[in-house]
């Protein structure tokens, strides 16, 4: 869930507090984000990649905060990994979209499943690709 | 202060589906308006994903269909399934400008599979080129109905203020997404089935709920239901001892009856190491929570569980009656997972490259049906028009608090449980149906709120009502069909090779399809 917002790194742009599919957050004084209804949150983490200033947490745990502070998320290291993975804004360069290769590695997986099997004498059909996210 | 509007064509969700219908409205000349629970962009299980199409290239498509057909299992419609792949097909390339599609190893664009975030980013803003006015956080609460029978427009309550709205609409889109059953299923939070409920109330009917029970793992206490590295796992006991689990399409009930027996942990360390590397590229959100719980993804053993999808990567919905995706009700349209599949998966689940399609297809054809609907006809704006919602709005009985967060997880018991959903039996579905039910009396009689209140209120009948028709369809469908499986009566029976109906409310209603209805079974 969404744990906290560094206050000193929010910019007050507001993106966070539109893209929030489940509208956990609202303008705060000055018109900084903060968490009006963390119990909403969904951990979609789709706040931290429309944050351009890497201010926001989501802690994987999807069921109930664990109080995360400033200073422990700021220790993570992980602030802005998801927008720089993703290869948003100044990232875009550096971190291409490799999505494509999905197909490719669902094809993988099939093929060592096969292998699997064929070393265990058993000749079940596989379809891997099409049900799987 | 209440906000009205009027537009030719309303569309209810902005996800996959909405924002196509939304397009293609627009496209048409309509005046659309989108109104969307969350943000439209990131709203829905397709923002989370990564949703390959059914993209097959048309020399190939016969034999796509045939073997799609053969595995339906008498559900499915050819017609229909090669109406989406010839629209796939023309489609996904006009979103060059919007999406920056990515050059495969061999140079050629690759339009198959888009990655979630961008590819609802870019529909956002296409819509936005198109005109077609979006209002973000505008959950819609019931639908409103001329006294023909038409439908009217729609209602609710814009969350910022908390104000009312009303839209008058001479045709409207339902876009609302399938009932994930209050699952964690990443993404799908808003998918509470709101537009099964509406639909149902304004007089639709539905098709094959009793397709709700595919799952997908994830690490345990988290949603990150992304699971194409689960393709290469393997699968211990809590005594770590390796259990013979084949990966591949029929995982799902070894998963479930070993975390019936206990807790289940998997191994990643079959993932070739270059897939490693390229993984926080192909799947971002997927390595977020083993990076931050100090998980070594590919080397540790880790401990998960399964989320339900409900209908989402199940199959039913609201059923269409004609090419446009009409529902039974003149001006409602349905599109994507708000739809039953059936037509184009059968009875087995079109998650990730059919339900794509479907989204992407049924959504123009409603919006572009909507929008040639209310165009020819008008908007009929100041004519009479009748709100059609009733559970959790206008309570039967006196109104007082009902225990909403009980509700849910009721919904969460009886719908999600492995031993009640995956291994399904007569009397335990009956159980199911009457706890669902006695839940359904308290709501109607009594649940009301105010503001998002009625929101939540509106949610939790939504979930119920769908867990009901679900129950419902798999009580009478007494066999075993794709993914409904009866353990009390396994094998398929020839004569229920038909899709199977449902609706009402007070009473929930079923009634099995005349096999003879349905063109070339399989």
């Amino acid at each position: 869930m969404i744990e906290v917002v560094i206050d000193a790194r929010c910019n007050g742009c507001g993106d966070c507090v539109d893209a929030c599919p489940s509208d956990v957050l609202e303008a705060g004084p000055g018109g900084k984000a903060v968490i009006a209804r963390q119990a909403d949150c969904q951990t979609c983490l789709l706040c931290e990649l429309y944050c351009p200033a890497d201010a926001l947490f989501v802690w994987p745990d999807c069921e109930a905060p664990v109080g995360i502070t400033a200073q422990q998320a700021l220790a993570s290291g992980q602030l802005g990994a998801f927008r720089r993975d993703s290869g948003w804004g100044e990232h875009a360069a550096s971190f291409t979209n490799q999505h494509w290769r999905m197909g490719s590695i669902f094809e993988r997986a099939r093929l060592q499943a096969m292998e699997i099997a064929a070393a265990r004498n058993s000749t079940e059909p596989l379809q891997a690709e099409e049900n799987v996210r | 202060m209440s906000l009205a509007l009027s537009a030719d064509v309303l569309v209810i969700g902005g996800g996959l589906a909405g924002t196509w219908a939304a397009i293609a409205a627009a496209r048409e000349g309509a005046d659309v308006v989108l109104a969307d629970k969350g943000h439209c962009g990131t709203s829905g299980v397709t923002a989370t994903a990564g949703p390959g199409h059914w993209w097959v290239p048309p020399e190939a498509r016969e034999g796509a269909v045939a073997d799609r057909l053969k595995r339906s299992l008498g559900l499915g419609d050819p017609d229909w399934m090669r109406r989406i792949l010839d629209l796939t097909w023309t489609s996904l390339p006009t979103l060059r400008g919007y999406y920056d599609f990515s050059v495969d190893d061999q140079g050629q664009p690759f339009y198959r599979g888009l990655r979630g975030p961008e590819y609802m980013r870019a529909m956002r803003r296409l819509a936005l080129d198109q005109g077609v006015r979006i209002l973000d956080h505008h959950p819609a609460l019931e639908l409103l109905r001329h006294g023909d029978g038409a439908i009217a427009g729609a209602a609710g309550t814009a969350l910022r203020g908390e104000r009312p709205w009303t839209i008058r609409a001479g045709a409207v889109v339902l876009a609302t997404g399938g009932c994930a059953f209050a699952s964690r299923l990443l993404g799908s939070a808003t998918n509470t089935g709101d537009g099964l409920l509406m639909g149902v109330e304004a007089g639709a009917d539905l098709s094959g709920m009793e397709f709700c029970n595919y799952y997908t793992p994830a690490m345990a206490g988290t949603n990150m239901a992304r699971s194409m590295a689960y393709s290469f796992a393997r699968w211990f006991d809590a005594d770590d001892r390796e259990l013979d689990i084949p990966n591949g399409p029929d995982v799902t009930p070894h998963l479930a009856r070993a975390l019936i027996a206990g807790p289940l942990f998997c191994r990643l360390d079959r993932v070739p190491e270059d897939i490693r590397r390229v993984m926080p590229q192909v799947q971002p959100n997927f390595v977020l929570p083993f990076d931050r719980k100090g998980i070594d993804a590919y080397g540790d053993r880790f401990e998960v569980t399964l989320h339900a999808e409900g209908t989402v990567r199940g199959i039913g919905g609201l059923r269409v009656t004609d090419e446009a995706c009409q529902t039974q009700v003149q001006g409602l349209f349905a599109a994507g997972d708000a739809a039953s599949r059936e037509l184009v998966t059968g009875a087995i689940s079109g998650g990730g490259a059919v339900n794509s399609s479907w989204a992407l297809s049924s959504g123009q054809w409603a919006g572009a049906g909507a929008a040639q609907l209310a165009l020819g006809q008008g908007v009929r704006a100041e004519e009479l028009a009748v709100a059609t919602g009733r559970t959790g709005l206008r309570p039967d009985r006196a109104q007082r608090p009902v225990d909403l967060r009980a509700a849910v997880q009721t919904v969460r018991d009886e719908l999600n449980d492995y031993e009640r959903n995956i291994f399904r039996r007569g009397p335990a579905l009956a159980e199911s149906a009457a706890r669902l039910d006695a839940v359904w009396v308290e709501l109607a009689a009594h649940a009301r709120g105010e503001g998002r209140g009625a929101v939540r209120t509106r949610e939790a009948a939504a979930l119920v009502a769908a867990g009901r028709w679900s129950k419902a369809c798999a009580l009478a469908r007494r066999e075993s069909r794709g993914m409904h499986r009866r353990e009390d009566a396994p094998g398929l029976d020839p004569r229920l090779a038909t899709r199977q109906r449902a609706g009402r409310l007070d009473k929930v209603w079923t009634a099995f399809e005349p096999a003879a209805a349905q063109a070339e079974v399989a």
